[in-house]
């Protein structure tokens, strides 16, 4: 690293203190154990290895540094039994009945029971987790779930979640930061994951990372739509990674839409808004939820009901108003309001000052006085990359945790607050069962070095010392997240999404032919974008075709043209694998079902 | 309101620019646009080369910390209107190295926090199933310190950083402070010996540059006058318990 003390330093008379400096080319390193990811998950993963095997060496790989990762953005809250009236099974039960019963239950068991343990470690490292006037841990409602049992750091606790998780992993030696570099290939030999390429921002250098295992917390891949949540780092690398190497995607089809994201951004009012008792109302001022078997409008917020009920059913229910005609015509489409003013100043300024923060900064809107112009917006993958109860992917030496995986506790749809104890509990997993499978493992293969050249090679190829491309890569993405958009949405049919895939394959075609103008080494994030834009483009074309496959209407996922759930052919998780010709092949594997068989979602009442 | 504005880039390329130099575009002026949206026209629509980092768009990851008309900002919480007619001038944040045209390197600051010690650090743990209690207000009383998002405008704004770059810094040092004053730290007096042993903290002024640029009202020139006294009472212990009570 070169600071300041350099002589190289220019003395420019500019803004900013200025170095000349130029390109490496190829480094090799080696760990017991890498991680892609310092998100939730990421982070999660490498103190549990610390912790429980001390004696191993840890890379965390990420293309941003730790604590810019999305988990920052998390609004809401993390959800763990908590209350003495609560119980282990209640929180297992709104979670499989909101997934729509594609959640695998031995996950979902194992995931209620670990995560108020979890979600205490955190308050033991030092999350400033909001309290009781008697100092006990807080806890709020939240969609979908029939006991109160969100834990909350305000309207903060993804943010103040990652900056303990961040803060607590600086205190181990053993964890070796890789910060800003993207990776870019897994290194598999003799059939095992046994590293991965990654290429460091700052200098344009490739470097092979060799590990006796890989684990996967690249988070989830929003990105692929135009209207999302979810950061520009949102791309789904870490699955088109696992998929390009052999591994399968599940469930990809499960999109979740959020209800509430303001228009234009996509910026998301948390569901804590309406926890705390907000209302959303259509262009009549009407509590138009009551319309869609979600029960009866109360003053006060009611557990499991209205504006408290699942996600999936709350976006769906404003296409109807829309189609209805009830919706607000805004400058970007439809909205409805989310209306907080009966809440009251203090209310507000305590639970959801960054609630009030955003919509005072970007609709130029004071909720305290005003209401919040919102509609649905892409939020969260249900699907990522299959995994067992530890995070192991049928790959040997790979596992996934986080957004970027598939454990199936999320099933057909995920409930608000779940994702946020998720990384805690399968990152734990996850890095434990990476650690007792490293600590048997013989160093990694030497065939390793000639696949880490060939990536380098590739890169140049296609990108750097390419000449004459064509395709502008802001066109490619915007028509790809247009096709997502108008195709694979709320709702779908067989017709919209075949016409995806095809649009689709299309776009892998004219990739090939991308423009780059920048042909430099060092912070090149012209290069990124491009490797993004590939990564969604895999990723969108599993989205497609499970969509297309699955003749059935399920939680997120809803077909028009089969509009009714099937359980005798789809009680069954979609695995998508890359074919030899390049294109998805879907797969189906079981449900586990232990205690709750299949039965009606049931809101409202 | 016009309908466009011009916006002055400083750009860098460390492999074949001698010097940094000014580039200038033209962009769509909307007024729901902030200066990061202008920046994302230009290398969508206008120049492929140009480099910054932005993740959230929201505020919170702090990513997208840069020098818009000579005055640290996040660009992403920065209207573009506000700066009607133009021109706009985004230059990277000042006191650290750039990297490239508007990416600064920022790993000096990583080294800084690891050494401060932001984690709780106490005698004895209590088991997962038990919680340490602490009411709202100890909460308050640190949690003004716990919002910063690292972002570094505080860094680009402090005078004594600027002249001596051993200076732990604003963000560091509110940091430190926020585990100092967490009700379940008992770690103080390790963290005293870093960060006072440089000059830098005595260095600090009242002047609070870093206090007024800092998005998240975190209030690090606070956090520095308070960690001169924790540090006083602190060494004002020591004496009196050489063993080093808490
Ligand atoms: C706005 C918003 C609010 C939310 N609120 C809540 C909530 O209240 N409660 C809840 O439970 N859930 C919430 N969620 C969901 C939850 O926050 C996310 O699912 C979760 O934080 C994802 O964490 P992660 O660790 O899997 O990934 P992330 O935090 O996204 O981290 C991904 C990491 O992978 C790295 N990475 C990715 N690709 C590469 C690559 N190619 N090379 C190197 N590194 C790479 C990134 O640098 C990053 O470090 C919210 C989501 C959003 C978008
Ligand atoms: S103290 Fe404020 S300005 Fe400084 S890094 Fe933290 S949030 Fe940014
Ligand atoms: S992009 Fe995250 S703070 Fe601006």
């Amino acid at each position: 690293m070169i600071f300041r003390s350099d002589p190289a330093c220019l003395d420019t008379g500019f803004s900013g203190v200025y170095h000349r400096r130029s390109a490496l080319m190829l480094d090799i390193s080696s760990h017991d154990i890498v991680l892609i990811g310092g998100g939730g998950a990421g982070l999660r993963a490498a103190i549990a290895i610390s912790e429980t095997a001390p004696n191993l060496s840890v890379a965390v790989v990420s293309k941003v540094y730790p604590m810019r990762s999305h988990t920052v953005a998390a609004e809401g809250g993390a959800a763990g039994v908590h209350l003495a009236e609560d119980s282990l099974d209640e929180h297992a039960y709104d979670t499989i009945s909101g997934g729509d019963w594609l959640c695998d239950q031995d996950a979902v068991e194992a995931f209620v029971k670990e995560a108020p343990l979890e979600l205490m470690r955190l308050e033991h490292w030092g999350c400033p987790w909001s309290r009781d006037p008697n100092g006990r841990i807080a806890v709020r409602p939240f969609g979908g779930m029939k006991k109160t049992r969100t834990w909350f750091a305000a309207d903060k606790t993804g943010f103040h979640m990652l900056h303990t998780l961040f803060q607590t992993s600086l205190k181990y030696d053993a964890v070796t930061r890789y910060d800003e570099y993207f990776a870019t290939r897994l290194l598999v030999d003799d059939g095992r994951v046994q590293g991965v390429v990654a290429l460091e921002l700052t200098t344009g250098k490739i470097q092979a990372i060799t590990a006796k295992a890989v684990i996967l917390c690249t988070g989830g891949c929003g990105r692929v739509f135009r209207f999302t949540t979810n950061a520009a780092i949102k791309t789904g690398d870490g699955m088109a990674l696992a998929y390009r190497a052999g591994a399968p995607l599940k469930d990809m089809e499960f999109v979740q839409y959020h209800p509430t994201g303001l228009p234009f951004t996509g910026i998301l009012i948390t569901e804590a808004a309406r926890a705390e008792g907000g209302h959303l109302l259509n262009k009549d001022g009407y509590r138009y939820l009551q319309d869609y078997n979600l029960g009866t409008p109360e003053p006060q917020p009611v557990l499991r009901s209205m504006e408290l009920g699942p996600r999936d059913r709350l976006s769906q229910a404003f296409v109807h108003e829309q189609e209805k005609g009830r919706t607000v015509e805004g400058p970007y489409g439809p909205v409805v309001n989310l209306d907080l003013r009966h809440l009251g100043a203090k209310t507000i300024n305590e639970k959801l000052p960054f609630v009030r923060e955003l919509c005072l900064k970007y609709e130029h809107i004071d909720p305290i006085s005003q209401m919040i112009p919102v509609r649905p917006v892409v939020h969260y993958m249900m699907g990522g990359v299959h995994t067992d109860l530890n995070g192991a992917t049928p790959m040997k030496g790979l596992y996934a945790a986080g957004e970027t995986a598939c454990v199936s506790i999320n099933g057909a749809n995920r409930l608000g607050s779940n994702s946020l104890p998720e990384l805690l509990v399968f990152g734990a997993r996850a890095g434990s069962a990476a650690a007792a499978y490293a600590a048997e493992q013989k160093p990694p293969g030497r065939h390793l070095l000639a696949q880490a050249l060939d990536e380098e090679a590739r890169l140049q190829d296609q990108f750097l010392r390419k000449t004459g491309g064509r395709e502008p890569i802001a066109d490619l993405r915007e028509e790809m997240q247009k096709i997502m958009e108008n195709c694979a949405g709320i709702y779908r049919s067989g017709d919209s999404l075949s016409g995806a895939a095809g649009k689709l394959q299309e776009l892998q075609d004219r990739f090939r032919d991308i423009r780059l103008d920048d042909r430099g080494h060092v912070f090149n994030t012209e290069l990124i974008s491009a490797l993004e834009l590939s990564c969604m483009l895999d990723v969108a074309e599993t989205i497609a075709e499970c969509a297309m496959r699955r003749t059935e209407s399920r939680g997120a996922h809803q077909r028009t043209d089969y509009p009714a759930r099937d359980d005798e052919k789809f009680l069954a998780h979609s695995l998508t694998y890359r074919g030899a010709d390049g294109r998805p092949r879907v797969e189906y594997a079981p449900v586990t079902i232990t205690r709750w068989p299949p039965a009606e979602r049931v809101y409202g009442r | 309101m016009a309908n466009r504005i011009t916006i002055e880039v400083a750009r860098y390329h460390p492999a074949h620019d001698e010097k940094p130099g000014f580039d200038t575009y033209e962009v769509p002026l909307r007024k729901e646009w902030v200066v990061l949206d202008a920046l994302n026209y230009i290398k969508d629509h206008l120049d492929g080369t140009l480099s910054f980092r932005w993740s959230c768009r929201m505020g919170v990851c702090g990513s997208c910390g840069m020098t818009v008309n000579g005055v640290p900002k996040l660009t992403c919480a920065t209207f573009l209107s506000d700066y009607a007619p133009g021109p706009v001038r985004v230059e990277p944040l000042k006191n650290f190295p750039v990297l490239r045209d508007l990416v600064v390197d920022t790993s000096d600051f990583l080294v800084k926090l690891g050494k401060s010690k932001p984690w709780i650090i106490r005698k004895v743990e209590k088991p997962l199933d038990e919680e340490y209690l602490q009411t709202p207000e100890e909460l308050d009383a640190y949690k003004q310190y716990s919002m910063c998002i690292n972002c570094m405008l505080c860094y680009a704004a402090c005078p004594v950083y600027g002249l001596d770059p051993l200076f732990s810094g604003p963000a560091a040092i509110a940091l430190a402070q926020r585990y100092n004053l967490d009700s379940r730290d008992q770690g103080a007096n390790q963290r005293l010996d870093i960060l006072s042993q440089h000059d830098g903290i005595w260095g600090c002024t009242f002047v609070g540059e870093c206090t007024q640029v800092c998005p998240k009202n975190v209030d690090p020139a606070g956090a520095i006058q308070q960690y001169k006294l924790t540090a006083t009472t602190e060494w004002l212990k020591a004496l009196v318990l050489p063993r080093g009570g808490t």
